[in-house]
């Protein structure tokens, strides 16, 4: 067990220079003047662009493909299909990803990928791609989430057989898995409840709407070496995945991460990457994909949709006494939807012991979905969060108070057999009560709604180095993608271990080949497990230019200490030595023992689960049923906000993600199969004038097994949101939605079903 | 296939050449052929603001303007923002407020912006965020670039922030 | 021009005139291209010629005579939201023009490209078809002039003839006590395409009595559509409580709309009436204040 995992060497006395500041990121002024290269921005000698064409049926078999002509069009270096990719038996979790890739058999979404095109401009690149001749036998479709788990449903997979059921017949299905997860006695919590609270939910598809568009670059020589470059949030597992579907040693393949334009979880799954590859090997030149806003709408991976039916019962004097849910999502063509996240997290902020949850995955002829913050959760907390808030409002309640009544502590066990340690909810809950917003009245026709949320965070795989050169300046080397910034914390907190300017500090990206494996940027691990690995890097440095200070007074190691930047005999007992900096002993490298630096691999734990506590008042239109958000507060507890402004950036974007996936944005179908709003004029993200300023509390109760007492922050802002917006709508109309999104036509048919 | 044309523009004060074809889009020309790669392609149908650019003045999106249009004409880019070795107010401020996150849409809010305060040095809260209607932000949920954009204003009238 | 151009960019009316009339050639006129680029982008299109119109001079001047307005067809939306005059006399147009598209879209949109794309969404066409706006057409055989309500025939589609564009909008002159708005009903601020669009123009007496008026919707049929008996509900009125109710009870049933994913039939039917009385509300403060 590493040191570090044993005892982080927390406290809160520790007085703090660097930590808890506001610098100026080290990658912003790249971002500020053009210079920071993305995905799409990097250009190589020689490049050729790749084009993927994609099935028009969202249902069909693939019967043949004749790429002939394509292949014989002027300027055209490649063609690939699915017949150039590695054999992987389908049904197996591999055989899934390379099809979700490149059709073999069947086509399963409208957008799937069949063939691609390298060529030396994008315009013959899209001229081939109409040149290449594809035979379908068109199936019957399914796109809907109930219709899909009807005995007469189209079925996808014919050798699909669901999951977790025990004795479940011979029967095809688009039942993936089905999900038990229960605790204690819910027949009885329900008896002895006074109010019960039962209702129904659903939500639609809906897509991370990152702003930069998936665009690599690959490029492979004959001995099998694979070089990409990418926009991505995880190198490695991307490399990883490389590997298997492309059956070469990840040795052999080096993905280097460009600055990613947002994920959100939409990119922790490759989708042009083993296409531009395959093309590469095939044309013997590098080859540039980017793919169109159309496609990343059509064919990368978007939220779960879902339904959900949820229970609860709580006594008059306010304990919630049992809780109950049946929820099922909509995975898209092919298993992977995270779903066993939502029974874990929807109740699991409050110490409930009665509860009982039944979930399932079902496919369906729409794209693979991928995660967004926190995977299939905040769909579901918008019913819990509602069913609270009604349930409150029957005992006579105030809400925050209900929900402090049955918050979860320190030593309480989840239902899936965690046991917190310290917490900071019930903090939360009295920092939103005593929030500015919450004792504020709410303005006169408007409507005011709280909802909690909750998060594990998580830690993993991590691995990191930071090397002292021989002026003491010190660089990081980084193997986790940084989403929005984490790499400045970091750098802040090896400069706070080392007593360094934070301007000494330096912190890059290695590519896959550079360092060691790191899982993905995800799960809102990166600022914490990175941290922990660069400051034990740190400490491992300090340890080794310890031994090279006793080493030069000719003292014991044990003699010597380390303050604040520098090198000090223990005691004047020790010998009159003056104190040496970093950069005295880092000068003395090569005549010494050669170069310092730390290094650390580990598989992070002690990761503190994240809370939030959202208010949102907002005015409702009933004539046409628009709303306005008009004032919005995220209180969240961040362990310790190592960059505050970063932390507040976090709060706010995940508010306002949140914002529009409870108002406005969703996938919209026909009847066809066919996606009708793949773009930004109809899929509807918050712009700047629909949102008011976020205000932002920051709730600081650490998290001890951290250095700096740190917890995640990246996905608790979402969750609430949903809740926080619906239960105000509620409060404004007199009628709390159930389904989402809540946008005006569906509102105005609830508002004026009240009259 | 149409001949290629040939065009002569003005890309922050330098002139450039190239040949484009007639279909071709400003963005595209601008990121490819030019290699001016700070101006982004965000959606390709002027919903997200990431290619903003300034043409003759005119706040534009490039991927609505063809690249043969920009005969003759002057455009500003990102690349062009910066005064000299300085960065600008408007792009100090950014950092100073952490007015960014991923920032890809950067580039072209901090293009917006600066056509904004060109027109109206005193904006109000509700003026910016109209004005950046046209530029999707999906990380920060718009509250610290909205800051930003006022207190570099602020700072661009000549007085000291409290 | 060379046969093989697919670009060009001429300086008079004659010039372009000409060019679209080329023989096999399938050419296409473009003003800010804000809605050519898109379809070009998505396929839709696959022109052989794009006939770029904003190097005329005729098209891209704003002038006025006697209080009638001429605009050009290829004025860009910023240029139209910065001639002050033309803003107070026609602020309900200028309401349309605002809501085209974002700053950047305004750059460079007309509204004669708003009105000949043709869609029935348009927002700058419910205000011109309100204030009795005409548009000035060229072509191979003339000049000639069009009420601005006439022009759009269908989804997409306008009623030019092959060869034709259309230089100019003629506004008419302003009596006093006059005042236009447009309103459209969008989930979000900005950005969104109408699912309802209502333009109200009237003129009212020195005793407040509504003497004229148009009314016109967009996003509620194929095409946009004026609406007489709306208009009627108002005439002779003060405009009060129980016109308004009229006016958007005639607004209601006009409307044809069909489903799509902007709205439903019920929900734009319902809602074009309580956007139509507040243009209606907004128009009436506009006309007492002048």
């Amino acid at each position: 067990m590493h040191k570090i995992l044993e005892e982080s060497g927390y406290s809160a006395d520790k007085k703090l220079k660097i930590v808890g500041t506001n610098p100026v990121k080290h990658d912003g002024p790249d971002k500020v003047t053009g210079r920071a290269k993305f995905g799409a921005d990097l250009i190589v000698p020689g490049m050729l662009f790749g084009k993927i064409l994609r099935s028009p049926h969202p249902h069909a078999v693939l019967k043949s493909i004749d790429t002939s002509r394509a292949k014989a069009m002027p300027g055209v270096k490649a063609v690939v299909t699915g017949a150039d990719f590695p054999e992987i038996e389908q049904g197996t979790g591999w055989g899934d990803m390379t099809r979700n890739i490149m059709a073999r058999e069947k086509v399963y979404y409208e957008g799937h990928p069949i063939a691609a095109v390298a060529a030396t401009s994008e315009t013959i690149a899209k001229k081939a791609l109409k040149l290449i001749e594809v035979e379908y036998e068109v199936l019957l479709h399914v796109i809907d989430l109930l219709e899909a788990t009807r005995p007469d449903a189209p079925i996808l997979h014919d050798y699909l057989r669901t999951n977790g059921v025990e004795g479940a017949e011979d029967k095809q299905t688009n039942v993936v898995q089905r999900f038990d997860l229960s605790m204690g006695d819910v027949e009885k919590g329900f008896a002895a409840a006074d109010f019960i609270v039962e209702r129904e939910f659903d939500s639609k598809p809906m897509h991370q709407g990152y702003i930069e568009p998936q665009g690599c670059v690959a490029s492979c020589s004959e001995d099998g070496q694979i070089d990409l470059w990418c926009t991505t949030q995880g190198t490695h597992v991307f490399r990883d995945r490389l590997s298997e579907i492309l059956k070469t040693d990840s040795a052999k393949i080096r993905v280097t991460q460009s600055e990613m334009g947002g994920g959100f979880g939409g990119k922790t799954s490759f989708y042009a990457e083993p296409v531009a590859i395959v093309l590469s090997q095939k044309a013997r030149r590098p080859v540039k994909i980017v793919l169109t806003r159309n496609e990343v709408f059509r064919a990368t991976g978007p939220v779960a949709g879902s339904r959900s039916r949820i229970k609860m019962g709580a006594t008059k004097d306010g304990k919630i006494t049992a809780a109950e849910a049946e929820l099922s999502f909509q995975t898209g063509a092919f298993s992977g939807s995270g779903f066993t996240n939502a029974a874990q997290a929807m109740f699991t902020r409050y110490a409930l012991e009665n509860i009982k949850t039944v979930s399932q995955e079902v496919v369906s002829n729409r794209p693979k979905v991928n995660a967004f913050r926190a995977p299939c959760v905040p769909q579901v907390v918008f019913g819990v969060e509602g069913i609270i808030s009604e349930l409150a409002c029957k005992i006579g309640m105030d809400p925050i108070d209900f929900r402090l009544k049955n918050a979860a502590a320190k030593g309480y066990t989840t239902l899936y057999g965690v046991t917190f340690e310290r917490i900071g909810f019930v903090e939360t809950l009295e920092a939103a009560k005593n929030s500015d917003h919450y004792t504020s009245p709410v303005p006169e026709g408007q409507g005011r709604g709280v909802s909690s949320g909750f998060w594990f965070n998580r830690g993993g795989d991590t691995t990191g180095s930071l090397t002292i050169t021989p002026d003491g300046s010190v660089t990081i080397l980084l193997g986790t993608s940084d989403v929005a910034g984490s790499r400045i914390s970091i750098s802040m907190m090896a400069a706070e271990e080392l007593g360094i300017p934070l301007d000494k500090v330096r912190a890059v990206f290695a590519d896959t080949s550079s360092i060691g494996n790191n899982r993905v940027t995800a799960g809102s691990r990166t600022t914490f497990s990175v941290g922990i690995v660069i400051v034990d890097s740190a400490r491992k440095a300090i340890t080794e230019m310890v031994r090279r200070a006793a080493e030069i007074w000719g003292v014991p190691e044990e003699e010597v200490v380390f303050e604040d930047g520098y090198f000090r005999p223990a005691s004047s007992n020790v010998g009159d030595f003056d104190p040496l900096s970093i950069a005295d002993i880092a000068s003395r490298t090569s005549i010494s023992h050669g170069a310092i630096s730390g290094h650390s691999e580990m598989n992070v734990t002690g990761e503190g689960p994240g809370f939030g506590l959202h208010i949102a008042d907002v005015a409702v239109d009933k004539e046409t049923g628009r709303v306005d958000v008009k004032r919005y507060t995220v209180v969240e507890d961040a362990g310790k906000a190592i960059h505050p402004l970063q932390v507040e950036g976090q709060f706010q974007g995940g508010a306002v993600q949140g914002i529009g996936w409870a108002l406005n944005e969703e996938y919209v179908y026909g009847e066809d199969g066919f996606l009708q709003n793949p773009n930004f004029l109809d899929y509807r993200m918050p712009v700047a004038s629909d949102v008011p300023m976020i205000d932002t509390v920051i709730v600081e109760v650490a998290n001890p097994n951290h250095p700096y007492g740190l917890r995640g922050v990246g996905e608790v802002p979402v969750v609430p949101a949903l809740g926080a917006v619906g239960n105000a709508i509620g409060d404004a109309i007199g009628i709390r939605p159930q389904s989402l999104p809540m946008s005006p036509p569906k509102l105005l048919e609830l508002i004026d079903s009240i009259d | 296939m149409s001949k290629k044309i040939h065009v002569t523009t003005t890309v922050n004060g330098d002139e450039y050449e190239f040949l484009c074809e007639p279909n071709q889009t400003l963005v595209n020309v601008l990121r490819n052929e030019l290699e001016l790669t700070g101006t982004k392609e965000g959606c390709s149908t002027g919903d997200c603001g990431a290619c903003s650019v300034t043409l003759d003045g005119a706040l534009v999106c490039s991927c609505l303007v063809l690249a043969c249009e920009a005969n003759g004409k002057s455009i500003e880019t990102i690349e062009g923002m910066a005064d000299g070795e300085q960065l600008t107010p408007l792009q100090r401020v950014f950092l100073e407020l952490n007015g960014l996150q991923c920032g890809i849409c950067t580039p072209g809010i901090l293009i917006a912006a600066k056509a904004l305060l060109e027109r109206n040095p005193d904006p109000t809260e509700t003026e910016v965020r109209f004005w950046l209607a046209g530029n999707l932000c999906r990380c920060t949920g718009y509250d610290k670039i909205i800051r930003s954009v006022l207190a570099a204003a602020e700072e661009m009238r000549g007085h000291q922030n409290a | 021009m060379a046969e093989e151009e697919g670009y060009a960019q001429p300086d008079t009316v004659e010039a372009a005139i000409s060019l679209l009339g080329m023989a096999g050639r399938d050419a296409r006129v473009m003003a800010g291209g804000t809605d050519v680029l898109v379809q070009l982008h998505m396929e839709m299109i696959d022109p052989d010629l794009i006939v770029d119109i904003k190097n005329i001079p005729e098209l891209r001047t704003i002038s006025e005579d006697g209080g009638r307005f001429r605009i050009g067809a290829a004025v860009s939306g910023m240029e139209l939201m910065d001639h002050a005059a033309f803003n107070a006399t026609w602020p309900g147009v200028m309401d349309g023009v605002a809501l085209i598209g974002s700053i950047q879209v305004k750059g460079r949109a007309s509204i004669g490209g708003n009105l000949c794309n043709a869609s029935p969404a348009a927002d700058s066409v419910p205000p011109m078809i309100a204030a009795g706006a005409v548009a000035v057409i060229a072509g191979p055989s003339g000049k000639r002039e069009v009420p601005v309500e006439d022009v759009i025939v269908g989804p997409g589609k306008n009623s030019l003839d092959a060869g034709e564009i259309v230089l100019a909008f003629m506004f008419p002159s302003r009596a006093p006590h006059s005042g236009d708005c447009y309103m459209r009903l969008t989930p979000r601020t900005e950005m969104d395409i109408a699912v309802v669009g209502a333009a109200v123009n009237l003129t009212l007496n020195d005793a407040g009595d509504c003497v004229a008026a148009r009314v016109a919707l967009g996003a509620v049929a194929a095409t946009p559509l004026l609406v007489a008996e709306a208009a009627n509900a108002l005439i002779g009125t003060k405009v009060d409580d129980a016109a308004l109710a009229k006016m958007a009870a005639a607004v209601s049933a006009a409307c044809k709309p069909i489903d799509d994913k902007r709205g439903t039939i019920k929900y734009r039917t319902k809602t074009a009436a309580v956007i139509a009385r507040r243009a209606a509300e907004k128009a009436l403060e506009r006309a007492r204040g002048n």
